[in-house]
């Protein structure tokens, strides 16, 4: 184990080339950018045998691995935004084909306006595809979720793809202490890929064929069910973490002081870190705060949730998304959960740190006695006032 | 090309039927007969990435596969890069010396909509095959326009009308276009011309590197025309000089004579998509200009003997 001070994409991509990917294919966005240079240099420098397949786009760089994926050998590849949203037709593709693909999205808004900043609404608009979703608050914990990724996808009882989700330039461009571990263990953590069907001459096999409606639905069928048995399998993954690298690893969930909470903080990503200052702060003053960082957010860990967060009086979820015209997301899914069960605490939205707008202490302070005082939804925390918001206060 | 192993005991070395019968085409459909005399040329040691299509449609139902090699369909504009991520994964683990990787799309995938995909793929250099089934319209959602469309056809989407004559462009050259990649081997060649397919398929995968055949197949049901004169048709096409077979091996090109020219107005009047262009008076200008563009290939391509 090395510990040292890395910037994000080089502490992310000195991952990924522990995992050893044999095909890594990417297109250019900001601020994905600096993972897949850093791992061009990797691969150019001879210290990760790959292919690094410089495609023309990012529907290309999804469907490369793609192909990759289904010749059997490990592939990696990591977007942004307009990317993802791009390459979203294949994402659906990748999860149908059960090809266990790991893809790093280094989360940014979407145009228009083009904002290069980070938020959550690009990963957002992919959630229905299949894929396991999983939020990293820091960038050891988004090192430790690329391995995780991994062994999760190619488990024989999942063969998903692995979508790990870090806040764009929050993580990515920013200087952090991490811990690689030693190839050594992770190559015994993280044995080669088996695939469990690849395209080879000696057994051929068609791969994506088409289903009549008398197929199609259990197909999908398959999708959801192991999608919900993934869930105690990405529990399962990081106890063994914890046990290989004697670090944390929390499942699909982190409780931050949650045990007595009568309000809790509920989000994902780098915000987390903020949140997690002030949930500290509000406990010193006697408030009885706490913080649930989702990790998972597919597959949701439904059942889990409902326990952790069944005594809590008030929900604040503090969002980087807003299903426009609805809800935020993640609000919109707490309310479910509590429907129709004994547990009904109050549920606010709040929509937060859009296209690259500083969560601040001041900020997660407000939304919370926001939240205490009454129902709140979709609320967008700290606009501002001297613009002219044409339709809403012209 | 490597020698072709043969892996499976006691099966059909001929690879007559590596594509079996049983599959769904329609009667005299020009792709499916391409496809198995493709598949023949090929042999078994090979990986088939196809698009979204007839073919796809025809070939890979659930349960019901047509295909005797590995298969994997994904998307309709994706294939080239799909094609390349196979490929990257056999130099990986050091199988390309041992299989080819054989892309197969119809002229709607290639010419347009998955176009970026397939420059991409020249332009890396990717060690693949990709074959174009022409005929010239998207047929499998039901005859609607592509790039590969010729001047005046009727498609559902280039109708004729009050004030119109059908599709108002000429076709898109693509093997021309991926010829400007630099790529070593570009052929077209056509179902119409079995022997000459079938050479043109092995040269093309003894060869390293990106590769492109680009074969013209009739469709009865989307041209109207007689489904048992798919190979006459197109062998007219080929022999009236609008659809000239060539190939170009590493900057040498090579042309297929015409024996014997065919006039534009007798290989339109084969098929009803040309229709409209024919009233009670005869043939109406348009037809001239379609023989122009005939007479433009045989000049520029030397297609006939001097």
């Amino acid at each position: 184990m090395t510990r040292q001070m890395l910037q994000g994409c080089r502490a992310i991509s000195e991952m990924v080339t522990l995992c050893r990917p044999q095909v890594v294919s990417a297109y250019p966005i900001t601020p994905q950018t600096v993972i897949v240079e850093e791992l061009a240099q990797i691969v150019a420098d001879g210290r990760l045998k790959a292919e690094f397949v410089n495609v023309e786009g990012e529907h290309s760089a999804a469907s490369t691995v793609l192909g990759a994926s289904a010749a059997g050998v490990r592939v990696f590849t990591a977007t942004s935004s307009q990317g993802l949203l791009l390459m979203a037709e294949v994402v659906f593709n990748i999860a149908g084909m059960r090809l266990p693909v790991v893809m790093v999205n280094a989360n940014r808004s979407v145009s228009a306006p083009l904002n290069i900043w980070n938020d959550q609404q690009d990963s957002m608009a992919v959630r229905d595809s299949g894929w396991v979703q999983l939020y990293a608050e820091n960038n050891q914990e988004a090192c430790d979720l690329i391995l995780q990724a991994y062994k999760i996808a190619e488990d024989h009882r999942v063969m998903l793809p692995v979508m790990v989700c870090v806040d764009g330039f929050v993580l990515p461009h920013a200087y952090e202490m991490v811990d690689l571990p030693d190839q050594e263990d992770v190559d015994a953590f993280l044995p080669p890929f088996a695939p469990m069907y690849r395209l080879d001459p000696a057994n051929p096999l068609t791969l994506g064929a088409y289903a009549e409606p008398d197929k199609y639905m259990e197909t999908r069928y398959m999708l959801q069910e192991t999608l919900r048995a993934t869930l105690p399998i990405i529990e399962e993954v990081a106890r063994d973490f914890s046990k290989s690298f004697g670090r944390p690893a929390h499942g699909a969930f982190e409780a931050y002081r949650l045990g007595d909470a009568s309000t809790v903080v509920v989000a994902m990503g780098s915000m987390a870190g903020t949140i997690k200052e002030v949930v500290d702060e509000l406990r010193e003053k006697g408030q009885k705060v706490g913080l649930l960082r989702l990790i998972a957010f597919r597959p949701l860990p439904a059942a889990a949730l409902y326990d952790a967060l069944k005594n809590a009086r008030d929900i604040v979820v503090l969002e980087k998304a807003v299903s426009l015209g609805n809800s935020g997301p993640l609000a919109t899914e707490l309310r479910a959960l509590f429907q129709g069960r004994p547990a009904s605490p109050g549920i606010d939205g709040f929509v937060i740190g859009l296209g690259g707008r500083d969560v601040t202490m001041e900020d997660i302070r407000g939304a919370v006695s926001k939240a205490q005082e009454g129902a709140v939804d979709a609320e967008f925390v700290h606009l501002r006032e001297d613009l002219e918001l044409e339709g809403v206060n012209a | 090309m490597p020698e072709v192993k043969e892996k499976a005991k006691g099966k059909d070395k001929s690879f007559d039927h590596i594509f079996s019968s049983g599959h769904t085409a329609c009667p005299g459909c020009g792709q499916s007969l391409a496809v198995r005399l493709v598949l023949r040329a090929a042999g078994r040691n090979i990986i088939v990435v196809n698009s979204t299509g007839c073919l796809e449609i025809f070939s890979s139902k659930y349960g019901e596969s047509a295909w005797g090699v590995p298969y994997i369909h994904s998307l309709f504009e994706n294939i080239a890069a799909v094609a390349s991520g196979v490929e990257s994964a056999l130099k990986a683990t050091g199988r390309l010396d041992d299989v080819r990787v054989i892309a197969m799309s119809g002229d709607g995938s290639a010419a347009d909509i998955g176009f970026g995909a397939i420059s991409g793929m020249m332009e890396r250099g990717h060690d693949v095959l990709y074959v174009c089934y022409d005929n010239e319209a998207y047929m499998n959602t039901g005859i609607q326009r592509s790039g590969c469309t010729p001047f005046y056809a009727r498609t559902t989407t280039s109708p004729p009308g009050k004030v119109s004559l059908g599709n108002a462009r000429p076709k898109k050259d693509l093997p021309q276009i991926i010829l400007a990649h630099g790529v070593p081997y570009v052929a077209t060649a056509s179902v119409g011309y079995i022997n000459d397919l079938d050479k043109k398929i092995k040269k093309a995968l003894s060869i390293r590197g990106p590769k492109y055949v680009h074969v013209h197949v009739p469709c009865p049901l989307g041209w109207g025309s007689d489904s048992s004169r798919t190979i006459d048709i197109a062998r007219m096409a080929v022999n009236s000089g609008l659809f000239p077979l060539y190939e170009v091996d590493h900057g040498d090109m090579k042309v297929r004579k015409i024996p014997k020219k065919v006039s534009a107005e007798e290989y339109l009047k084969l098929q009803t998509r040309f229709r409209h262009l024919f009233g009670k008076d005869g043939a109406r200008d348009e037809v001239q200009q379609i023989q122009a563009v005939a007479d433009a290939n045989i000049e520029k391509y030397g297609l006939m003997s001097k």
